[in-house]
């Protein structure tokens, strides 16, 4: 996935999503689109378009599943990446406060570095 | 503001409580409102840091399951009964946040009555209530709520205000009720109403945690399965048409004002029992009982007269007696809605063995106090039993001639002792001194422990010394 320099950026769980479109249309940055793909359920999950998301978190709180978006506010000020062995591939990570020494992927939700 | 919005810890990262393979998405229809009620709750629990003290109570209806989300407590409780569960649940543990989650068939149909008496005690609860004006989990019924000339499964014509009533308010009538300190109706439409839900959603739960406060929110929500309408037109039709009906805002504040409520948990130790109850417990001398405990005896008693006689207590002594003697014993009242007049009776088993019905059809022993008690019972005393009755007050002697027959005037010697109302404690001396049932004294011993007015325990035992009296000058 492209890492842009937007400010916020927005992650999408395609197989958490049951593609109601309400995202989609609540997206002031209009960022999000209906995926042309299936997921297992056999709906078309919402999808990022990977530049032009603020941060804003609309999306998330329009969102009835708990875990079929992730939002970053910050995104431009994330610099630390990692290999993460989940996505295959080189991506932005955090940790949560208590627990400093886990990094987690920001595109898959994972520990990159065991648990 | 979190700068990373994400799953809350809130929510299990897996549902392993849901049946099937698919153990990451929740069981609601795309778009439908729980999901996005569930996000702002679950969220302000993890802010708060509220989540491990926290008990959520799953109702039926779409809902049903919410316990295999949410990462709380959890009680999956009857239809619409979760407010009398959070009573029960909130008072057992003050420190706990409760809350009741329910839909509009849950809360205002068959859980009416909980709520209303729930709210109007205060109780230190949060109740979400998930206005969606319509059956969703049944298959589209019409709810409560309602709208007049909405079609649904049930009324497919549309409801009218003639044959169905109108929607019910939920919100402005708890917010009449004294007790509630906070009642908002928000919805869940565009971002700025589901924002604004999500302070009505943090207030509540802020004011369970400080406060102890009961708040009300309802929550107007889509259905867009049993709307039959995209998830978007069904959240375009909450503003355009729900909230028409059911107006938005604060209904009922008080929470600035309002102190913190405590439960008082109040306990009671096993030793304290006897005190509240005023009970006064005389140990049975063994050695007085112990002719007694090898003598097979299985009566069937059935003691009958107007209420006011005494006929239920007469029947307690009894079987408190019995109890006394090691007996196995039942008794069983059987009378109508007056405390004085109108017949009454009850059953008494006194047996050495274990009794399986506390019912009596043929007593052993009838003890009559009045006539249409004889007139009634009579026939039903087995051959060879008893018949004592009362001749002070009954006219007529038992026409029997298989049974045993013992007429005594119990009323008329109680007249004499100064309380016609110890005629009951008459018979029962009468009775233990013919039948040899049990132990006189440990009767007279213990009586004060069965009588709950202790000022007459005297006078009942000298009703009892007569009624034994009145049999030893029979016999002789």
């Amino acid at each position: 996935m492209a890492q842009s320099k937007s400010r916020g950026h927005v992650v999408i769980n395609t197989e958490e999503c049951k593609g109601c479109e309400l995202c989609i249309e609540a997206c002031p940055s209009d960022v999000l689109f209906l995926s042309d793909k299936f997921n297992t359920h056999g709906y078309h999950p919402s999808a990022y378009k990977g530049e032009g998301c603020t941060g804003c978190g609309i999306c998330f709180y329009t969102c009835p599943e708990p875990g079929a978006i992730t939002v970053y506010k910050r995104w431009d000020l994330m610099t630390e990446t990692a290999e993460c062995p989940h996505c295959g591939g080189e991506y932005k990570v955090f940790h949560e406060d208590e627990t400093p020494d886990v990094l987690i992927c920001t595109n898959c939700l994972k520990a990159v570095n065991g648990e | 503001m979190n700068t990373i919005l994400k799953k809350s810890t809130s929510f299990y990262d897996v549902y392993e409580r849901r049946p099937g393979a698919d153990k990451l998405t929740t069981t609601y229809c795309p778009g439908c409102g729980h999901g996005v009620l569930h996000k702002l709750i679950a969220e302000a629990l993890e802010d708060f840091g509220v989540r491990d003290k926290t008990i959520f109570i799953s109702p039926v209806g779409c809902s049903v399951f919410a316990y295999y989300y949410f990462h709380t407590g959890n009680v999956q409780v009857a239809h619409g009964r979760a407010p009398a569960v959070a009573t029960g649940l909130k008072r057992a543990h003050p420190e706990s946040v409760v809350i009741s989650y329910q839909g509009d068939g849950d809360l205002a149909a068959i859980g009416t009555a909980e709520i209303m008496h729930a709210a109007n005690r205060g109780e230190g609860i949060t109740v979400f209530f998930v206005n969606n004006a319509v059956y969703g989990m049944t298959g589209g019924q019409m709810a409560p709520t309602t709208l007049v000339g909405q079609k649904t499964m049930t009324t497919p014509r549309g409801r009218t205000f003639e044959n169905e009533g109108s929607p019910i308010r939920m919100s402005e009538i708890i917010a009449t009720l004294d007790a509630p300190v906070f009642v908002e109706r928000v919805m869940l439409s565009d971002t700025k109403s589901t924002m604004h839900a999500r302070q009505a959603v943090r207030k509540a739960l802020k004011l369970q945690i400080e406060k102890n406060a009961f708040s009300f929110i309802e929550v107007l929500s889509a259905c867009p399965s049993q709307l039959k309408m995209t998830p978007s037109r069904s959240k375009l039709w909450v503003k355009e048409v729900l909230e028409k009906q059911f107006p938005l805002g604060v209904k009922k504040d008080i929470s600035a004002e309002f102190e913190k409520r405590t439960f008082a948990r109040n306990v009671v130790k096993n030793e304290d029992i006897h005190d509240i109850l005023n009970i006064v417990t005389v140990d049975v001398d063994s050695e007085k009982i112990r002719q007694y405990q090898d003598k097979p005896i299985n009566e069937e008693i059935k003691v009958a007269g107007f209420g006011g006689q005494g006929v239920l207590s007469l029947g307690t002594v009894l079987s408190e007696m019995g109890m006394r003697h090691n007996y196995e014993v039942s008794w069983l009242p059987s009378y109508g809605p007056e405390m004085r007049g109108g017949t009454a009776n009850c059953s008494v088993k006194i047996s050495n063995k274990k009794i399986g019905s506390p019912l009596v059809a043929n007593p052993t022993i009838l003890i009559a106090m009045n006539r249409p008690s004889l007139d009634k019972f009579e026939n039903d005393v087995v051959s060879g039993g008893l018949i004592m009755y009362d001749n002070s007050l009954i006219d007529r002697e038992p026409v029997r001639d298989d049974v045993d027959v013992i007429p005594i005037p119990a009323t008329k010697i109680a007249d004499e002792l100064g309380n016609t109302k110890a005629a009951n404690m008459v018979i029962v001396g009468a009775l233990i001194a013919y039948k040899d049932l049990m132990s006189q004294q440990v009767i007279l011993e213990s009586l004060g422990d069965v009588l709950k007015r202790k000022n007459l325990v005297e006078m009942n035992r000298n009703a009892i010394l007569r009624g034994a009296e009145f049999i030893r000058n029979l016999k002789k």
